[in-house]
């Protein structure tokens, strides 16, 4: 069966690649950029770059223009609707540290905050370390046997000292969707901020952050075919209330003396300093490219290109997944093999993949495993780059056994 | 600076070897050809960071002379901390201090596996006896 990629022509650098022989399927670490994002900038850069929300001219009220369409895609993108606002950040990392900063005065000793199994260091570290600051407690919810995480114990350890819930709705290792909506029931039931960590999960289908009802959702442009170096924060208006400034600077302050300033509030207020105006000019041009996509048919070919990448895995024979994926990605070892030979051999053959603990060491830690290999596919991505991995993964395994 | 034999023996297999393929099979050679490491010196003070598999790595001086041991639970990284070893075991620490390390991995046609993006190791392993040959 051949599954073949409509999109994969607007995505120039998949061709370059090609050319030196090499298959990316490492897409849930970055993705290749559509045409249409490298248009954009060079239309930025070459028509006259200007900084925004700062002076009068002609350049920057375009520059000011542009950046501000961006966040409407991107609220748009979300669906934040009239509930919240969009803040530009310098990543996902960054606008999960934005949280773990601009909350932490509503922390006593004492307070829990929620967290899973599976999170990405990104959503770990910064509650660990505030948890570390405010001497709270970090509860870790378990998972179950296919990767998600367990309701019935999530049900005992969200209770009435929770203060905040943060959790990934897709796995960036076991891609599996978590069960969001009963989770933010919970924390909700006794009044705790939550946090979803949308860093892999926006990638896939389309969400509304309205529908889900999470306090902050946050995410990457880089992940999504945009620039990097930007990432995305939406609040809903009381949650955003709630953040004090952490990051001081240029433009974030409404007016300011030598012994005290008063800030903006949301989305300008928490933008100190010059925003990376030519990515968030850029993600908008992503955004419009990927709203003219057929989603249904984007929706049906990552199944069918993630169900033809379970299937060749699941047939080799020592080969063992980690969870049960649902989507976007699958990650494995093979019996008697380490990671590390294997991803050595898929490089050597011009496969890239991803090999390690995926930035989720205690998860990995958790599983037993020193680390796993991680294939992780995009809208551009066909059947051929999949058997050019299966062809050798085999060689690899050949080799190695 | 004249090649220690074993270092001559695996600089001519290796420039003959045509493909990645052969070159892999090389490495796991010479990896299985590494002394086994005694499991008293697998210890955390031992291990190399900043690998994706576990690499030990110990040396002391015996005779004014460089003697290292090494072991990791993978074997291409075993395989090239075996070539690592047959460079620099019984060079004195002035020798030590002037042996181009990426250039006898250049001259064995491996020094991609020093490229800074990779995480198989080998720097890391450079940068750990660098470590030990200074203290």
């Amino acid at each position: 069966m051949m599954i073949s990629s409509p999109w994969r022509a607007d995505f120039p650098a998949i061709a370059a690649l090609q050319r030196q022989d090499q298959t990316y399927l490492d897409n849930a670490a970055t993705t290749q950029k559509p045409q249409a994002l490298l248009d954009a900038l060079t239309h930025y850069y070459a028509n006259g770059a200007a900084n925004v929300h700062r002076a009068q001219h002609l350049p920057g009220a375009h520059a000011t223009q542009a950046f501000e369409d961006s966040r409407g895609k991107v609220a748009q993108w979300l669906n934040a609707g009239a509930d919240g606002q969009i803040i530009f950040t310098h990543g996902a990392t960054s606008a999960l540290n934005l949280l773990a900063y601009g909350l932490e005065h509503q922390f006593n000793p004492g307070d829990e905050i929620v967290i899973s199994a599976l999170e990405h260091h990104a959503n770990l570290l910064p509650w660990q370390q505030l948890a570390l600051r405010r001497d709270l407690e970090l509860i870790v919810l378990p998972l179950d046997a296919d990767g998600l995480i367990d309701l019935d114990a999530a049900a005992s350890l969200i209770g009435p000292r929770t203060r905040l819930l943060a959790v990934s709705q897709l796995s960036n290792v076991l891609g599996a969707w978590q069960p969001l909506p009963a989770l933010l029931a919970m924390a909700k039931a006794h009044d705790a901020l939550t946090v979803v960590d949308g860093a892999q999960g926006v990638v896939h289908g389309r969400h509304d952050v309205q529908a889900l009802g999470c306090d902050f959702y946050v995410c990457s442009s880089h992940k999504l075919y945009g620039p990097d170096g930007l990432g995305v924060l939406f609040g809903r208006n009381e949650a955003l209330r709630q953040l004090r400034h952490w990051q001081f600077g240029g433009e974030m302050v409404q007016n300011a003396d030598y012994q005290h300033a008063s800030f903006r509030p949301a989305p300008l207020g928490f933008e100190a300093g010059t925003p990376p105006i030519a990515s968030v000019i850029g993600l908008g041009a992503t955004l419009d490219y990927l709203s003219g996509l057929d989603q249904d048919a984007v929706n049906a070919h990552e199944a069918a290109l993630h169900a033809y990448l379970l299937q060749g895995l699941l047939a080799r024979k020592g080969l063992r997944l980690l969870g049960k994926p649902q989507v976007a990605l699958a990650s494995f070892v093979v019996e008697g093999v380490h990671n590390s030979d294997v991803a050595h051999l898929l490089t050597e053959q011009g496969i890239a993949v991803r090999a390690g603990h995926h930035c989720a060491m205690p998860l990995l830690k958790s599983l037993g495993l020193p680390g796993a290999i991680r294939v992780s596919l995009a809208l551009y991505n066909d059947s051929d780059d999949l058997e050019r991995f299966f062809t050798a993964l085999d060689q690899a395994l050949e080799l190695l056994r | 600076m004249n090649l220690p034999a074993e270092a001559l023996s695996a600089l001519q297999t290796f420039q003959a070897a045509t493909g990645w393929e052969q070159r892999a099979r090389l490495l796991m050679q010479w990896g299985d050809r590494l002394p086994a490491l005694n499991e008293a010196y697998k210890i955390d003070a031992n291990r190399v960071l900043g690998c994706e598999s576990q690499v030990w790595l110990i040396g002391d001086l015996q005779d004014s002379h460089w003697q290292f041991a090494a072991s990791s639970d993978a074997r291409l990284i075993r395989g090239l901390v075996a070539l690592l070893l047959v460079r620099v075991n019984g060079l004195s620490a002035q020798e030590l201090q002037q042996v181009d390390l990426p250039e006898w991995f250049n001259q064995l046609g491996l020094s991609r596996q020093l490229s800074p993006s990779r995480s198989n190791g080998l720097n890391a392993v450079l940068q750990r006896m660098r470590e030990l040959a200074d203290r």
